[in-house]
């Protein structure tokens, strides 16, 4: 079975987000008040694997050795057959 | 004694450093493609700076991957002495083998100048020639290099005399004003808790001759070619 992850890698909070700071005020000049701007990077990752519960462990697998760093970055994974 | 440059596809620092310890020093040292999968023959390994892999994923994520930290791991475990700079320090940040992770600058723009440090320990292989407290002049180049690490281990930092050097004004006081990319108290460069894997924001091959503005980087190099002669 082939399946379609969705891999999202934020920053922990408490980290500078300064592109999400700076799009703060861009968003402020153009007369939008928001409270607060976040960036994340987003990856898709197709995989065959026997079962959802194992594509998804894999993807996590992927995300820990890997996609994200885990002293600075959250990551959530949404995953469905493609 | 022989020394280790290693080259990642994006390295660009390293002739630079080949020509600081070739040329400037007269040490054997040699350039090493990520392939290469044996290091053994190696008293030391450095790994320069520039932009490993295009800085994809993170900077240093994909060059921390790749089968040659293995063989990096292997000389660290037996105590030889690892220097990695910028990019170099991303990469071992990244492998796991130095603590914390350089974010992106609080500033999120390229920062390439000049800044003062305070060496603050010089109980590694790489400091020993300073004196403690001595301010030197090395420069910066990089979009990542704020330092982070969560308390715990930033308190283990400090505690063991893991910071090499911060940064400092000309008189050696700590500001927010002369932190160039918001790292944690300042810092620019640790080491490991075996003392002998060494992270560097600032690029002392840009700074080991007179004609390009000091010669306090090159005391770096001198530093760890000692420590390599005396072990």
């Amino acid at each position: 079975m082939l399946y379609h992850a969705e891999v999202t890698i934020e920053l922990k909070s408490g980290m500078l987000d300064p592109e999400g700071t700076t799009i703060k005020r861009a968003l402020e000049h153009l007369g939008y008040q928001t409270k607060k701007v976040s960036t994340a990077k987003k990856y898709t990752i197709q995989l065959d694997s026997n079962s959802a519960d194992i594509a998804r462990q894999k993807v996590d697998e992927m995300c820990q050795k890997i996609i994200a760093n885990p002293i600075i970055h959250n990551y959530t994974i949404e995953l469905r057959e493609a | 004694m022989k020394i280790a440059i290693v080259q990642f596809g994006g390295s660009n620092c390293d002739l630079d450093v080949l020509h600081v310890l070739k040329d400037v020093m007269g040490i054997d040292a040699e350039l090493v493609w990520y392939k290469e999968n044996n290091l053994d023959r190696f008293d030391g390994v450095i790994i320069p700076g520039g932009f490993s892999y295009g800085d994809y994923l993170r900077a240093g994520a994909i060059a921390a991957r790749t089968p040659i930290m293995d063989s990096i791991k292997k000389i660290a475990n037996e105590g030889k002495p690892v220097m990695g700079i910028c990019n170099g320090f991303q990469i071992l940040a990244e492998s796991g083998l130095l603590d914390g992770a350089l974010a992106t600058n609080r500033y999120p723009k390229f920062r390439c100048e000049w800044t003062h440090l305070r060496v603050e320990t010089t109980n590694t292989p790489f400091t020993s020639k300073f004196k403690k407290g001595e301010i030197i002049q090395i420069p910066i180049a990089h979009m990542e290099g704020n330092f982070y690490a969560d308390s715990i281990t930033l308190d283990k930092l400090n505690e063991n005399e893991q910071v090499a050097v911060r940064y400092v004004d000309k008189n050696g006081h700590l500001s927010n004003d002369v932190n160039p990319n918001g790292s944690q108290e300042n810092i620019a460069g640790i080491i490991n808790a075996e003392r002998n894997v060494i992270g560097l924001m600032p690029h002392p091959e840009r700074a080991s001759e007179s004609i390009l503005g000091s010669e306090d980087g090159i005391k770096m190099f001198h530093s760890m070619v000692d420590y390599i002669s005396h072990n």
